[in-house]
Order: structure tokens, then sequence, then C-alpha cells
């Protein structure tokens, strides 16, 4: 029994060896404690593992013209997107080998997803192109992180109305932090049409849960799709644009600065809108979008300005006719009205030249021959009528009558990015000269549109239609229904009225049509079609006048409104008025029988004359 | 009665008990890492759970092989037996296949057999032989070289097939000099300083930790001062160890194998690398604490069954455990694994010879080593160094091993009162 004497003394190593193993023992238990119920983190790590949200994107709306023709539609492409907290140990090489870029790229690209989020995905690659799609789709186990995101891109039927339809981008940071339905990458209506019905045409986003596996290979939908939710198509948009008128405008409009509006007078539709230089639409669409807008922002003729809606200009001698309808509903002047013109106005230190022409002029030949004499006289006796206890009243309430015609103010229909322009208040003079420091022939420049006046070409063509109404206007939009043909938009079926009686008007329109027959705009009368018009020359400090006319036509029954703007092309008679008579031809007959007046249009250029 | 109706009377029936328990949970969660892929017949051979059936079923013939062979086969053939695994571990070198760069197994057909987890049995049986020969008398310097040298040569054979894995496990057998009083409880006590300055070297700068070191010797100088005699064994303790920090840094640098190198980094600095090295760790610790109290259910583990986690049936088997079964799973398999070890320490100590005794620590040792570290590994607390989880892990060499260790123990306790 010496076999124990000789260990005995080293039994109390048992107790060692025990508390050793039940220390460890326990060191891991409450190591997994914390691991499986104290910490929750690992539960989220679990299913960002295997759960994959894929969002459907719906397609966008498709846009026609009024006449149920397509215009903008779309196209399937896929986008590359990475989880980068999936993506295991790929072969890089052979990855950026189907994408043709370098392991720098691809390591600085998941360096940059890996920023946003380790567990939302993010766009590595942009619109890949087809054939690398095709691979992608064959290796895609191969590269557990990634997948293919199907989209659509915008196209266009015609390379035309591009500052109307707007285009689409990707949503930036200050979108996607003020609407939670925008991610990174998602797309929006940065412009136009696209942007004022961003949220008919966008639908709305679908989301699929599915499960995969380690090798990103798809095990299913989640609790059988329970949490999945269908993507709803965006909306058809039907805009009231002719596609014939706004693909003739922009023909005429080549090689000039300028705009052209034509407006429907009965419902305020936006027959066309042309702003030029203009772009190809498709230029703002897909992979070289930055790159072209960067190229379209430093162009120096700014073709990405909207001038139809944007560029203000000071009337000139269309303002007339407002000028005159207010001094009739006034009573300053009756038709009859007649006062003589020397060629220049004189008043108190102030003196306005005036074209030659007949004088005595009235209401009618006034207009009819634009005199700055007439003009100024019946400004200044509507401002002077001995009703008005001061000059602030009295501008007050010729303005009233100006901003009834929808200028120096927002029309707040569907149009992305309008400007007001400017009509100036009584409360404006009285900073520049003092309390009732001004008196009529202070601001006499007002009475022929110059001064303080700003107006947008849209403007003027709403204002035409107003005239062409006798004395209301429907607000101008560019999208007569949603979804549905028949489902038009009533929100501007409502009449703005016009505090002026209906004959006031017709004589204005007598004096319009006597204008285009037997005044300034002779030239531009159009055989058949009874046109009335206004021409207007925009004096510009910079360099050449700007020539602009007004017009709408039949007479009687008029169909189109519309304003022309030249920039830097002189008097309103040589070029603004032709383009307008060819756009109410071929709008009114269907095609255009003076060619060589077309062609002369055609073959004018001024883009070399700087502003 | 006669011998051999005794034989199966006597064996210890909570060991047997627990052996079966382990093995059965073993081959369920086996089935359930590997179900989703395959979803085959258990009985297909084909799977790893299909194979493992055919493990088990050889496992338990030579568990009863083992029982009915005459106890004096063991304690007579000891140094034999070590021979045959020692010329198998060599033979590997040279004909063994190469799997994932360890050059540590045999191939039969689709069965592979690995020596090194076999080799650890024969390593106890010497071990208890010499032990036990030296009973009389306190061990001498050239039979602790001896002993040594027993663990050391298959050990070297072990690393020579670069898995550092299972050469690591030859240092479980510190617990059995520790207990036969080869070792004293100082060298246990520096053994395991040593494994922790060698974690906190690297994790913390060398001269931080000599810094701290160096406080603690002059205090303890202070404390001691009525002894000035410790000063020197004092200063030459403080040499050596700050000797041994600067030299772990050019040890990790120099001497380990990159893959090594970066699962002591993951360990040490939590992980940062979660596409190479951490992804193991990462995932693995994913399911497991994914599982909850309850877990998920058989078969219903997301990270188990679509595969998230790499050689789930083997080295990471305990992820299955941990997300199907959740903390409770856990708190089960960490209780039968404490409850075999408990009863083979008790076993141990009831031996009346120090053969079965030795016999006895080895089994508690491997086992032990084998539990703490596999399962440590999964949840970060030990290194990423793939050895199977005993009686649980998909292998058939593991299982054999472990049943040879077991089985040999059970018969020499059931035959203790006979041995002398």
């Amino acid at each position: 029994m010496n076999i124990h004497t000789n260990t005995d003394h080293y039994l109390h190593r048992k107790k060692i060896i025990a508390w050793i193993v039940m220390g460890v023992g326990m060191l891991l238990l409450v190591r997994l404690f914390i691991l499986q119920i104290a910490d929750p983190s690992y539960k989220v790590f679990a299913r960002s593992n295997f759960l994959r949200h894929i969002t459907d994107y719906p397609s966008r709306g498709l846009i026609y013209d009024r006449h149920g023709e397509l215009l903008v539609y779309n196209e399937a492409h896929y986008d590359l997107m990475v989880i980068p907290g999936q993506v295991g140990d790929i072969d890089t090489l052979a990855f950026c080998k189907l994408l043709n870029i370098d392991v720098a790229t691809f390591e600085s690209r998941l360096l940059q997803a890996r920023r946003h989020s380790r567990f939302r995905a993010s766009v590595f690659e942009r619109q890949i192109s087809k054939t690398a799609f095709a691979a992608f789709q064959e290796k895609l186990f191969r590269f557990p992180g990634f997948f293919v995101q199907p989209r659509t891109l915008r196209k266009y039927s015609y390379p035309v109305a591009t500052h109307t339809f707007g285009y689409v981008g990707e949503a930036g940071p200050n979108i996607i932090n003020n609407d939670p339905y925008y991610r990174p990458g998602d797309y929006i209506g940065i412009s136009g049409i696209e942007r004022a019905y961003e949220k008919e045409l966008r639908g709305q986003k679908g989301l699929r849960i599915r499960m995969v596996d380690v090798l990103n290979r798809d095990i299913g939908p989640f609790q059988d799709g329970r949490y999945d939710t269908l993507g709803v198509a965006g909306k058809n948009l039907y805009t009231t644009l002719d596609t014939r008128l706004q693909l003739y405008g922009e023909k005429l409009m080549q090689n000039k600065r300028g705009s052209i509006v034509a407006i429907e007078p009965s419902t305020g539709e936006i027959l066309s809108l042309v702003s030029s230089p203009s772009f190809d639409p498709g230029l703002l669409v897909g992979r070289q979008r930055t790159r072209n807008y960067r190229a379209l922002q430093n162009d120096t003729l700014k073709p990405l300005f909207n001038r139809a809606l944007m560029a203000q200009y000071p009337p000139g001698s269309v303002f007339k006719l407002i000028s005159f309808l207010i001094a009739l509903e006034e009573g300053v002047i009756s038709p009859t009205t007649s006062h003589g013109c020397a060629g220049i106005y004189h008043t108190r230190g102030i003196s306005i030249r005036c074209r030659p022409h007949p004088s005595p002029v009235n209401a009618i030949t006034g207009l009819q021959h634009s005199c700055n004499t007439y003009s100024s006289i019946i400004f200044q006796n509507t401002l002077n009528q001995p009703l008005f206890n001061n000059i602030q009243d009295a501008f007050t309430q010729w303005r009233d009558y100006v901003r009834s015609f929808g200028l120096g103010q927002y029309f707040g229909s569907d149009l992305s990015y309008e400007l007001p322009g400017i009509v100036a208040s009584a409360d404006y003079y009285d900073r520049i000269y003092g309390p009732g420091g001004w008196r009529s022939q202070t601001i006499l420049s007002l009475g022929i549109g110059q001064g303080e006046l700003g107006v947008t070409p849209m403007q003027l063509a709403n204002m035409t239609a107003a005239i062409a109404n006798r004395g209301h206007y429907f607000t101008p939009h560019t999208v007569k229904a949603v979804g549905d043909p028949q489902n038009s938009n009533t929100q501007y079926a409502l009449a703005n009225n016009i505090p002026i009686s209906r004959e006031h008007f017709e004589t204005i329109v007598y004096a319009m049509q006597r204008v285009v027959n037997d005044g300034t705009a002779s030239f531009s009368r159009i055989p058949d079609i009874d046109m009335a018009g206004k021409t207007g020359t925009v004096q510009n400090p910079h360099g050449e006048n700007h020539s602009v006319f007004v017009a709408f036509a039949p007479a009687e029954n008029p169909q189109i409104a519309i304003s022309v703007i030249v920039e830097n092309a002189g008097h309103g008679s040589v070029w603004a008025a032709p383009i307008a008579s060819l756009m109410i031809e071929k709008y009114l007959s269907g095609e255009v029988k003076r060619h060589w007046f077309e062609q002369r249009v055609l073959d004018a250029s001024f883009l070399t004359a700087m502003p | 009665m006669t011998q051999r109706s005794n034989i199966f009377n006597n064996i210890d029936k909570p060991v047997l008990f627990l052996y079966l328990t382990m093995v059965a949970i073993g081959w369920l969660n086996i089935f359930a890492a590997e179900y989703a892929e395959t979803q085959k017949h258990v009985f297909d051979f084909s799977t790893s759970y299909g194979k493992q059936l055919i493990w088990i079923c050889t496992a338990f013939i030579l568990a009863a092989s083992v029982l009915m062979i005459d106890v004096r086969f063991f304690t007579n053939f000891s140094q034999i037996i070590y021979g045959v695994f020692i010329l198998l571990l060599t033979g590997v070198l040279f004909f063994g296949v190469e799997v994932n760069s360890t050059r540590a197994w045999f191939q039969f057909g689709g069965l592979a057999f690995q020596p090194s987890e076999i080799a650890k049995y024969g390593t106890a049986l010497a071990l208890a032989s010499l032990m036990g020969s030296a009973r009389l008398r306190k061990p001498g310097h050239l039979m602790r070289l001896k002993a040594f040298l027993l663990v050391l040569v298959p050990a070297v054979l072990v690393l020579l097939q670069k898995d550092v894995g299972t050469t690591l496990v030859f240092a479980s057998f510190i617990l059995v000099f520790f207990r036969e009083g080869w070792l004293s409880g100082l060298a246990l006590f520096f053994a395991g300083l040593a494994v922790a300055l060698f974690v906190l070297a690297l994790v913390f700068n060398e001269l931080i930790i000599i810094g701290i070191l160096a406080l603690i010797g002059i205090t303890i100088a202070i404390i001691m001062r009525k002894k000035p005699k410790i000063f020197p064994q004092l200063i030459g303790l403080f040499l050596l160890v700050a000797i041994y920090v600067y030299s772990v840094d050019f040890v990790f640098e120099n001497v380990l194998q990159p893959h090594h190198k970066a699962r002591i980094e993951v360990l040490v600095h939590g992980g940062a690398d979660l596409q190479g090295a951490g992804y193991n760790l990462h995932q693995s610790k994913i399911a497991i604490g994914s599982g909850g109290l309850w877990g998920k259910g058989f078969l219903q583990g997301t990270q188990t069954q679509f595969n998230f986690i790499p050689e789930q049936t083997t080295d990471f088997i305990f992820c299955t455990i941990g997300e199907e079964w959740g903390f409770v799973g856990s708190l089960l398999i960490i209780g039968l694994f404490l409850a075999l070890l408990m009863r083979l320490i008790t076993l141990a100590e009831r031996q009346k010879s120090v053969f079965g005794r030795v016999v006895g620590y080895s089994a508690v040792s491997v086992i032990f080593f084998h539990f703490a570290i596999n399962i440590g590994m999964t949840i970060g607390l030990a290194p990423v160094i793939g050895i199977p989880l005993p009686l649980i892990s998909y292998g058939g060499s593991s299982l054999w091993g472990t049943t040879l260790l077991l089985f040999t123990f059970l018969k020499l306790d059931a035959k203790r009162l006979e041995m002398l």
C-alpha cells in the first residue's frame, strides 16, 4: 500500500485541477450568456446576414402629347449593387475584369459604400452594359454581397420640349434626409413636368424580403412573403403639348436666342413651350448625365436656362395693350379720343421719342402705329385723374389692373421654376423718391412698357390669351390629365377675370387686327387667317434690341395665343412677328404655304451678336 | 460470476451514459449543420452525418473490444502501442494526403484517418507506464526527461504535419505531470503566466508590461525586505520575464505562419478583419449570439441552414448548438462536459494504480483542453486553432481517439481492484 503513501501528498492537487476545469467551464458560460442573452446585436447581424431587401422599382409614368402621341417612355437597365457587410472573400481580379475597372477603383468604391452603410445596399456601378449584366447574372454566386438591381431610364421620342419635360436624376442627400421615401441611388424628377408630377410619375416602390444563403443564392421569400409589398406603377401623364407645333417652333428658333409660348386661350393649355437654345433631353439620362450636365452648364449660350419661364424682359410696346385697356376702362379715353404726335413727347424735362407715323392718332391708330406719344399721354392722364387723392392710390389701382393679367406673380400651376416677373409697387417708388415724392412723369416709361417692368414669355402669352378671351384667362398649364386621358385636370378650369369691360377688349382686338393688316406687323399677315397681334421692341442696353411679338388667331374665334421673343434681333416686326405668324399658320392650317417666308426665318442666326 | 459478465456490470454507468448522450447530440447537430444543403437520407453515406453513423458504429465496436481485451494488454504493451503511433505519425508525413495545408491524414477511399488524434491515446498509455514504474521513488532527472520526451516526440511529429492546433493539445499533459507531482505548482503557475504574458505582449506595448512587472517586483522586494537573499532570484525572474515578453514579438513575427498570426491577431484585436481571418469568428459569434435563450429550434437556425459558417460539422459544430438550441443548449453541452470531466477526476482518484490514474488524468487533460479551446474559439475566447469538440464534432479519428482513451480508462477502472 505504499503506492498511496507515495502520492498522497499530491492529493490536494485534485482540487486544483477540478477548480481549473470548473473555472474554465464557468468562464465559457458567462461569455455565452453575454453573447446569447445580454447582447442583442448578434440577432441583428444574423438577420442582415440572410435577409435581402429587394426594392421593386415601378416603371415611371409615360408622358403623352395632347393627341395621345407617346413622347417620354422608359428603357430597362441594370445597376450593380453592393452590401459591403456581406462581401466575402471574392476573386477581386476576376470581378474587376468583368466590370473593366482596376483594383484600386474597386477598393475605393467598396470603401465609399462601406462609409454609407455596411448593411444597406449602395450602387457599385451604375447602368452596367447588357454584356456585363449577362456575365454577372451567371457568376453572381461567386461574388457574395453583390446583386443586380433592375431600373428604368427615360427615353424620348423626339429630342424636343426638354425644358418642359425636365429631367430625372439621382436623389441628393438633401432630399434623402428630408423625405423617407427616397434612398441613395433612387431617382427623382429634378425639373419640368418630371418634378411637378414626381409623386404621380414615380408610383410606389415595392419591397420584397428574400432569404439568401452564404453563396448569395436565393432561397425563397422570408416568411412566405408576409412583409412584402407590391410596387405600383407610375401614372401616365397626358400633356397639353402639340408635338407638331413644338417641333416646328424649335426648328424656327434654331440659331436664335429666345422663346415661343403658345396657349389655347379657351382652356389655358400650353400648346408649345420653346426655349432656345435647347438640347436633346437624352443628354441628361444615364451614365453620361453628369458630364453632359457640366458641359451644358459651362455653355455660354446657357441652354439649361428655361427662357420661356425664367427670362424676365421689359415688355416694350406690347405692354401698350394693357395700358390702352386700362385707359379705356378708366374712361380717360374713348376709342375716338385723338392726340397729335410730333415724333417726340416732352413733359417736365422728360422726352420720349416716337417713330414717324400719320398724326393725329386715336386709340385704334395709336396702337396700330405703336405711338409712344399717345401712350405717354394716356398713361399720365390715367394716373392724374382727380378722383385719386395721391399718386400712390392712383398707381396702386393701375398696378392692380396690370396684375390682373397675370403679370408680376406666379401662376402656381404645374410649371417648375417659373419666375414671377416684376411689377414694382407704390412702396418701391416711395422708397426711392421718398413718400409721395414722385409723379406720373417720374414713372412715364412704364406707359410704353419700359422701366420697372419684367415679364416672362409665358406671362406675355397668357396676357395675349386673356385679350383673345376678351377679359379672362385660364391658368396656363402643361398637363391635361393624370392616369387616364378622360380624367382631366379640373383645377385649371376656373377663369381668372380681368375687371375691364368686354367692349374695350373688342376695341383693342380690332386695333390688333389693324396692326397685322395695316400696321407694324403687316409684313407677317397670313393669307386666309385673321390674326390679331402687337409688335414690341425691347430696348437692350447691352446690345441689339430684342424682337417681340404677341398674337392670337383667328381673331373672332381664337384657338391659339402666342408670344415670341427673339433676343438681339431688332424690331418686333422683323423676326418675332414672322415666327409667330408661321406658328399660327402651322397650327391652324396644318402646313405652311409661305415657303420663302419660312426659309428666311430658318436661315436667320442671332447667336453671334453678344447680349 | 465470470469475468465477462463482470466487466459490463463494473464499468462506470455515469460515464457511459454521458458518452452515449454526447455522441447522440453530436450526430443530431452534424445532421442539422448539413441538412439544408443536401436533404438526403439519413443513411446516405456520402454525407457527413451518414459517414458519422459509420464512425459511431465502429467506435462502439472499438469500445466493446477494449472492454473485452485483457487489462494486462494495456499495461504491458503500452510502450509498443506508443511506438506504433509514432511510426504512424512518421508515416503520415510521407504517405499522407494534404488537407488544408496540413499533412495529417491517411486516405482510405471516402474515409480519412488522422493518426495524430489517436497518438494522444498512445502517449497517455506510455506516460502511464513510465510514471507507474516510477511509483516507488521520487522521479529523477532522467525520468523527468524521459517523460518529457514521451510527450515532445509526438508533438514535434504533429507539428511537422503543420497541425499547430493538435500539437498544442499535447501541452495539456502538463495537468497530468502536475497531478503526479512531476511538476511543481510553481511550474504550473509559470506555464499559465507564460500564456497570459504571450497574449498580453501581443495586445499591449512590451514596455508597459515590463513597467508593470517592475512595479510588482519592487513591491514584493519592499514587502520582503527582511529576506534580502531572495533579491537575486527576484531580479533573475524579472530579467527572464522581460526577455520572454520581448521574444514573444520575435516569435510572433518570425516563427508563426501567417494564418496563425492572423488568427491570434483576430483574437487579441477583436476581429477587425471580418472578410479575412476574422470571418469565421464573426459568423460563429453571429450564429451563437442569435440563438438567444431557447434557440431557433432544430433545423431552424438561419445561419446554420444557409451555411454562413465554414467547417461547421467539425471545428464549429458548437455554432449549430448555440444557434438552434440557444443558451439552454450551451448550458446543456457545457454541463455534460463538466459532468464528464468531474466524474473522470473522481474515477481517476479512486484508482489503485498510478497507471490507471495517469490514464484517467490524461483523458481529463485532453478532453478538457479540446472542450475549452474549441468552445472558446467559437465565442472569441481562444484563437481559432481548429481542433474538434470531442464526441460532438464530425470526424472518425477524433471519435476513435476519445473512445479509446475513455474506454481504456473505464476498463482499468472496472478492474481497479484487480490491479496493483
